[in-house]
């Protein structure tokens, strides 16, 4: 354990500065929230993850945020255990038919104001599992949809990106 | 009819050829089947695989000493085949599955419940006729004083795939655990069914993204075999590197999740740390960080270069070292051993009777590692040195993990070792009528894939086996007796796919 805290006094931070807002999420969030509170959540924001049918690649980028290289808590993102904690949905995967209730009942559970982002080519169009009689839709055809952050997966810092410019909006 | 005895696979395959892909091929009767069935819960066999084609029903079998693997048919008649979970439990949530996908029942199955059908579908392609799955679903019945229930998802507290856990616990104590599963449906033999091998490929490449290189090199390896389609030695050796590069960012980080269970967050956070790092490197290697759509039928897509290379070799070096000392933290902390030692213990015959692979399996004593009992290139000539534990439990399953990080990276080495200049990927052979399975070796244990092919309709059959399909249910078993608070260090330490098992 020692050699352990020695290595990381000596070693210094692994953590990155911040990779600042993406312009297209800001586009894309700003226009979505113009109708919305902005002011009552501060800079911060309680997520919580759904995996509607998401292959968990989604997840293990998603994991990613929150290593020490990413560490997006000091960005005031949040990931919480309940949607009732939750201010965003961050959802994955086409939306398996099998899991559409489960959707729709966390969506319902969070309290508003909510917002929902759509994380990867799966939840913006159900990419490869187009088509399938499984598959209810993509996550803006069961839920309304504030950002969509593509990719295959989304690496973590188009994710962080994404998730700033919706913080950022919120509190402009 | 005398009264069915135990019958070994061996006795059939005597006097037969294995097809190219090292698996025997025939049909048996009724009496043999249900035999050979009888013959795996007596362990003179391993179930592989159980799934349906068109009017057939296809058993894959194994028997690991003898190197030997097999596929046996029965016809399908009147919507019916002899039941093997009867005789053979770890066949049951297997029929189940083909009941729900593909409407033929198993004789003598006494599960009424969908398994993946969860009475949602509107409209399916397959299989009209069949009576949906009712939406509603009924636990096994608990009785006993005291016992209360706690349910549990399918949307869970992390972040983490679906899935719903019903605990029946007295006090702290778990009595039973039921899990239920296919949430994440997402139908994706039946998507690949009539693709073309290139679309197929980027399916198979999506089963479950953890595994992504391990399931798009197995459906590779199907359709190479299958249609004679050599692979450029060079593409070998790289898909072999991103397996072992898969398998290293996969331990490393499962090993975190389980002392994180522990509350032991530093571990946790210098094996996220160092998780990054190898994806980064991934990146970097091979233009992306799960490696995702990289090994393509006839290939791979991507070349690495001699820098990429070589800083790969670099951060080997960087990966043991910071690795050692976390293990060194975990190896001398009494308190966090206290609760993964004992803790979960799956016993050996449990796991022999459902031939778990993996972690899970070699944890308790089944020395399969298909990169050593069914050796496929590269691996015919590398020297790897299987990881075993016997104790079953947290602990056993963690070493597994940490020897198999050593083994890694050893194998990483000799193969970049090896890397001469080369061709990346090969023209496709004329396509032709052709059938082929083939295994590999992911870090979660043994995908198994088969498909056939048409001259003009690519993937018209293909099954795709998980290795979280055998595991699962052991993960029940792991948790009787033990504390619910210890079920999340369970979990982590089986680490199954949601994706993979549901498809």
């Amino acid at each position: 354990m020692r050699s352990l805290l020695f290595k990381s006094l000596v070693q210094g931070p692994a953590v990155i500065a911040s990779p600042g807002s993406s312009e297209a999420a800001l586009a894309e969030v700003g226009a979505a929230l113009e109708q919305r509170i902005r002011e009552r959540l501060g800079r911060s924001l309680a997520i919580r993850e759904v995996d509607a049918g998401s292959c968990n690649g989604c997840e293990l980028e998603i994991h990613a945020l929150n290593n020490p290289v990413y560490d997006c808590e000091r960005f005031g993102l949040k990931f919480v255990a309940s949607p009732r904690h939750a201010d965003v949905l961050l959802v994955t995967g086409p939306v398996a038919w099998n899991m559409r209730q489960a959707l729709e009942r966390t969506y319902a559970a969070t309290p508003a104001p909510k917002f929902v982002v759509a994380l990867g080519d799966c939840a913006f169009d159900c990419h490869v599992f187009k088509g399938s009689y499984a598959i209810a839709g993509a996550v803006a055809d069961i839920i309304p949809v504030d950002l969509t952050i593509r990719g295959c997966p989304p690496p973590p810092l188009d994710i962080l990106r994404g998730l700033l410019a919706l913080a950022e909006k919120m509190s402009a | 009819m005398k009264r069915p005895a135990p019958l070994a696979l061996k006795a059939l395959t005597a006097g037969r050829k294995p097809g190219a892909d090292g698996f025997f091929r025939f049909d048996v009767n009724e009496r043999d089947w249900i035999c050979l069935a009888l013959g795996c819960a007596q362990g003179l066999q391993d179930l592989l695989a159980l799934w349906t084609e068109g009017n057939v029903v296809c058993m894959g079998l194994c028997v690991i000493p003898d190197g030997l693997r097999a596929i046996v048919s029965h016809p399908i008649k009147k919507g019916q085949y002899p039941s093997v979970g009867l005789n053979h439990p770890p066949a049951l949530r297997l029929e189940r599955t083909i009941r729900d996908l593909k409407g033929p029942e198993a004789a003598g199955h006494t599960d009424p419940r969908g398994w993946i059908d969860h009475g949602t579908w509107p409209a399916r392609k397959i299989d009209q006729k069949r009576p949906r799955a009712a939406s509603t679903y009924t636990f096994l019945p608990v009785e006993g004083e005291g016992l209360h229930q706690i349910p549990v998802g399918p949307v869970h507290a992390g972040i983490i795939e679906p899935g719903h856990f019903r605990f029946t616990a007295n006090g702290e104590a778990v009595a039973r655990l039921e899990e239920r599963l296919g949430y994440v449906h997402r139908g994706a033999e039946d998507l690949i069914r009539g693709r073309t091998i290139a679309d197929a490929a980027a399916l198979a490449a999506r089963i479950s993204g953890d595994n992504t290189v391990a399931w798009s090199w197995a459906f590779a390896r199907a359709v190479e075999v299958a249609l004679g389609w050599k692979v450029p030695r060079r593409a070998v050796l790289l898909r072999a590197i991103m397996a072992e590069v898969e398998r290293l960012a996969n331990h490393i980080g499962d090993f975190g999740a389980v002392c994180n269970d522990a509350s032991v967050i530093v571990i946790q956070a210098q094996c996220m740390l160092l998780r990054e790092t190898i994806l980064q490197q991934a990146a970097q290697c091979f233009g992306h960080r799960l490696m995702m759509d990289r090994v393509i039928p006839g290939g791979v897509a991507v070349d690495l270069t001699a820098e990429a290379a070589g800083s790969l070799a670099a951060l080997l070096s960087r990966v043991i070292g910071d690795f050692d000392r976390i293990v060194a933290v975990y190896d001398e902390a009494p308190s966090l051993q206290d609760r993964t030692a004992t803790t979960g213990i799956v016993k050996p015959e449990l796991v022999a009777r459902f031939a778990a692979g993996g972690p899970v399996g070699r944890a308790s004593g089944r020395a399969c590692d298909t990169r050593v009992v069914y050796p496929y290139a590269p691996y015919d000539e590398l020297v790897l040195t299987p990881a075993l534990r016997h104790e079953g439990d947290v602990n056993a399953r963690l070493w597994i993990r940490v020897d198999e990080v050593h083994s890694s990276v050893d194998l990483i080495r000799q193969l970049l070792a090896r890397l001469e200049p080369g061709p990346l990927v090969a023209a496709a052979p004329r396509a032709r009528q052709a059938q082929a399975c083939a295994m590999v070796e992911s870090f979660r244990g043994d995908v198994f894939v088969s498909v056939t092919l048409a001259e003009a309709h690519g993937v018209v059959e293909i099954h795709l086996r998980d290795p979280s399909v055998f595991q699962w249910p052991l993960l029940e078993a792991a948790i009787e007796g033990n504390i619910v608070a210890d079920f999340p260090l369970c979990n982590k330490s089986f680490n199954c796919s949601y994706a993979g098992h549901d498809l």
